[in-house]
C-alpha cells in the first residue's frame, strides 16, 4: 500500500493542503469558509500524512504534548479573548461594542474579534481530529 | 404476537397522521411574508457589515453575533475528543502510568 509513486505524490501535495488550510482560517471572515472548515482541512492534511508515511513518522512531526496543547489552549483561548470585551465594560465577547476597531472590510485583518477567535477555533479543531483519528488507530482490541 | 404488531401499526399510522397534519398547516415555501423572515435576518442581512466588519457574513453571525453558540461549539468539541481519549486510550494507562 505505502508505495513510491503514493509517497512521492503525497510529498508534493501535502504541504499544499495544509497551507490552504491555514489560508482559509485566516480569510475566515473575508471568504467563504471559515475556522471550522480551515481546521479541519489542516487535520485532513496531517491524516493524509499518516495513512500514507506510517503513524510513526506523524507522531515524531507532531509529539503528543503539542497535541494536548492546542487542544486545551484552543478552548481556553475563545474565553481569554471574550474577556476583552469585559475589560473594556462591555459583556462577556462584545466585539464592536467594545470600542475594538473592526477595520475596513474586505481586507485581511478585519473584522475586530473574530480573526483572533478564528484563529484558536481553527487550530482546536485541527487538533481535535487528529487527537481523534491517532487515539483510534492505536487502539488496541 | 399478533395483536402486539397490531397495535404498533395503529399507533404509527395515527402518529404519522398528526405529523402530517401539523406539516400541512406550515406556510408555503420561500413567500416573502412568512414568519421567519423577521427583523433578525433583516439585521443581519442589512447592518452585519457595519456592524462586525466582516466580509462573510456567515462568519459575523457565528463568530460575533452568536458566539456564545460557537464557545460551547467548541467546548462540546474537546468534551468529545476527551471521551474518546478516556475510553479508547491504553497506552498511557501501560506504559506511563
Amino acid at each position: 500500500m505505502r508505495d513510491f509513486i503514493l509517497k512521492q505524490v503525497a510529498s508534493i501535495i501535502l504541504p499544499f493542503v495544509c497551507i490552504y488550510g491555514f489560508y482559509v482560517i485566516l480569510h475566515g471572515a473575508v471568504s467563504p469558509g471559515g475556522s471550522f472548515a480551515g481546521g479541519i482541512i489542516v487535520g485532513l492534511s496531517f491524516i493524509a500524512f499518516s495513512t500514507v508515511y506510517g503513524i510513526e513518522k506523524c507522531r515524531a512531526k507532531l509529539p503528543e504534548k503539542a497535541l494536548v496543547w492546542t487542544e486545551s489552549f484552543g478552548t481556553l483561548w475563545y474565553g481569554i479573548m471574550g474577556m476583552a470585551g469585559i475589560i473594556k465594560g462591555a459583556p462577556f465577547l462584545a466585539n464592536k461594542l467594545a470600542g475594538i476597531d473592526v477595520g475596513v472590510p474586505g481586507k485581511l485583518i478585519s473584522g475586530g474579534l473574530i480573526s483572533f477567535i478564528g484563529i484558536g477555533v481553527g487550530i482546536r479543531v485541527a487538533s481535535t481530529i487528529i487527537t481523534l483519528f491517532f487515539t483510534m488507530m492505536e487502539e488496541e482490541l | 404476537m399478533k395483536v402486539r404488531n397490531l397495535l404498533i401499526l395503529i399507533i404509527a399510522v395515527l402518529a404519522a397522521y398528526g405529523m402530517l397534519l401539523a406539516v400541512a398547516e406550515l406556510p408555503p415555501y420561500g413567500m416573502p411574508d412568512n414568519p421567519i423572515h423577521n427583523s433578525v435576518s433583516e439585521r443581519y442581512i442589512n447592518e452585519a457589515l457595519e456592524e462586525t466588519g466582516a466580509l462573510n457574513m456567515v462568519t459575523s453571525i457565528v463568530l460575533d453575533y452568536r458566539a456564545y453558540d460557537t464557545m460551547f461549539e467548541t467546548i462540546v468539541l474537546f468534551t468529545a475528543a476527551l471521551a474518546v481519549v478516556i475510553t479508547l486510550k491504553t497506552s498511557a494507562r501501560e506504559g506511563k502510568g
